[in-house]
């Protein structure tokens, strides 16, 4: 379990996950989606508490070009949400990867963490698109 | 940069955001180049001029003077807007970019029997410098004569002419000068510490200002009556004729045409083109969005909307499966950078 701290994977819609604690795993838009996106201007987030399985739908994000789902890359429940990301949604803009993140979840089955994308596999889907 | 009418044109520089706040706040510069610029010079291109535009070029007093109209088709279908401006050799007019070809056909067509000559000035550029710093780095320019001016006003000089004009709510300038002075004019302009503004800012911007976008506010199935521009058409000489006019008049005795209002929103969520409003919440279709976006003044999302002429104070839409209301008021939202927007009583 601790070699994953600190790893990356992400979804071909453009989520990211990092176990940033044992089991805990934070979520956010990679810098491709921010970019893609534009000024980001309402981001809606899920309820603490509530159990997300993965790919379901689990946040919103809205720019002044349109607004997208965020879904989650693995089940669990939310434990975490980065309510500052309401006030100042221009920050997934600035530091996707950093202080732009969307919530975190208590990750219910780890293993689901290898079937995502690694780092170089998504930013080769990108390169595709 | 995305294809726009045949014109490769930037989107943004950076972040729109921060181009539209630097618009409001400081100064920013426009390359419009893609507008057209047709003159008319002729014995006849006063007569023509004023049939051929809704409001009345005989209202503008001083060469360089210039007025916003609508040209409209004999129904009062909008084919365009655009502004004339009062020139020594006749009339100039600043047209539509995506409505190049229309408008220059129908022109032509308008234009049989009238002893005009019509001249597309392809060697013309656009520039606009808005913000409420435009005037004083203009003036550094020597362009220090726009000073005294009104709005719509202009000044003419070495083949320039440069009008207090704009499509963004702020003082600002628009300057038509030849090709050959654009490049150089627009390096100083940035040189003098001015940001360079792509087409998204340049929406957002007008939006808040409540002006109208072709193809969004108005198209040709659209009356300047339903658009807001209804302020434009001049009625002061009875005796002139000019197109769309008959049609005006039944529909201004009619009293059943649309309107357009400003919405705001007190919900996280931006109101998008085609979007459907209604009046109740029984959900019966009645109006539709023209143009959405989130406001950075105001930091809440606004609306330009169509919709049946009534005096309700709400209007509703769906976002993500729920109704939400949303407020009824002025086209205006911002003037000068600040708030302006009146809710309906």
């Amino acid at each position: 379990m601790k070699d994953l701290i600190n790893q990356i994977r992400y979804l071909p819609s453009h989520e990211w996950g990092r176990i940033d604690e044992i089991g805990i795993l934070t979520v956010g838009i990679s810098d491709h989606a921010q970019d893609l996106l534009g000024d980001i201007v309402f981001v809606e987030l899920p309820e603490i508490g509530k159990y997300l399985d993965a790919e379901e739908e689990s946040a919103i994000v809205e720019s002044v070009k349109a607004a997208s789902d965020i879904y989650a890359p693995l089940s669990g429940e939310v434990i975490e949400i980065n309510e500052i990301l309401i006030d100042e949604p221009e920050i997934v803009n600035e530091s996707p990867l950093k202080d732009g993140w969307f919530y975190k979840i208590k990750v219910a089955n780890i293993e689901e963490f290898d079937d995502l994308m690694r780092e170089d596999e998504y930013q080769a889907s990108c390169e595709e698109e | 940069m995305t294809d726009f009418h045949g014109w490769s044109m930037p989107i943004n520089y950076g972040s729109q955001i921060s181009e539209h706040k630097e618009v409001r706040k400081n100064c920013g510069v426009f390359d419009v180049s893609h507008m057209v610029v047709v003159d008319f010079k002729g014995p006849d291109a006063r007569k023509f001029t004023r049939k051929l535009i809704a409001n009345d070029v005989d209202n503008l007093k001083e060469d360089y003077d210039g007025i916003y109209s609508a040209m409209l088709r004999e129904n009062a279908g909008v084919i365009d807007d655009l502004i004339a401006y009062k020139m020594e050799f006749g009339y100039r007019l600043v047209l539509n970019c995506a409505r190049r070809e229309e408008d220059l056909k129908w022109i032509s067509l308008v234009s049989s029997g009238f002893d005009i000559e019509i001249k597309e000035r392809e060697d013309l550029d656009i520039i606009a410098v808005q913000g409420p710093k435009s005037l004083s780095i203009l003036s550094d320019l020597g362009l220090d004569s726009l000073e005294s001016k009104k709005r719509n006003q202009g000044i003419y000089k070495d083949k320039v002419l440069a009008v207090k004009t704009g499509y963004t709510g702020e003082k600002g300038f628009e300057i038509i000068l030849p090709n050959d002075q654009s490049k150089s004019f627009w390096e100083k302009i940035l040189k003098a510490g001015v940001r360079p503004i792509g087409l998204a800012a340049r929406d957002t911007l007008r939006l808040e200002a409540g002006m109208n976008l072709y193809g969004f506010e108005m198209d040709d199935s659209i009356s300047p009556l339903e658009c807001n521009m209804a302020w434009t058409i001049s009625w002061l000489d009875e005796n002139r004729s000019f197109i769309g006019k008959e049609a005006l008049i039944k529909k201004f005795e009619s009293n059943k045409h649309h309107e357009l209002v400003g919405i705001m929103l007190d919900e996280r969520t931006i109101l998008r083109h085609g979007q459907k409003l209604f009046l109740d919440e029984a959900k019966e279709f009645e109006g539709v969005v023209t143009s959405g976006t989130y406001s950075p003044t105001l930091k809440r999302p606004i609306a330009l909307a169509r919709l049946p002429r009534q005096d309700k104070k709400f209007c509703f839409t769906e976002a993500r499966g729920k109704l939400i209301q949303a407020k009824i008021g002025s086209t205006k939202f911002v003037h000068e950078g600040k708030e302006v927007f009146k809710e309906r009583k």
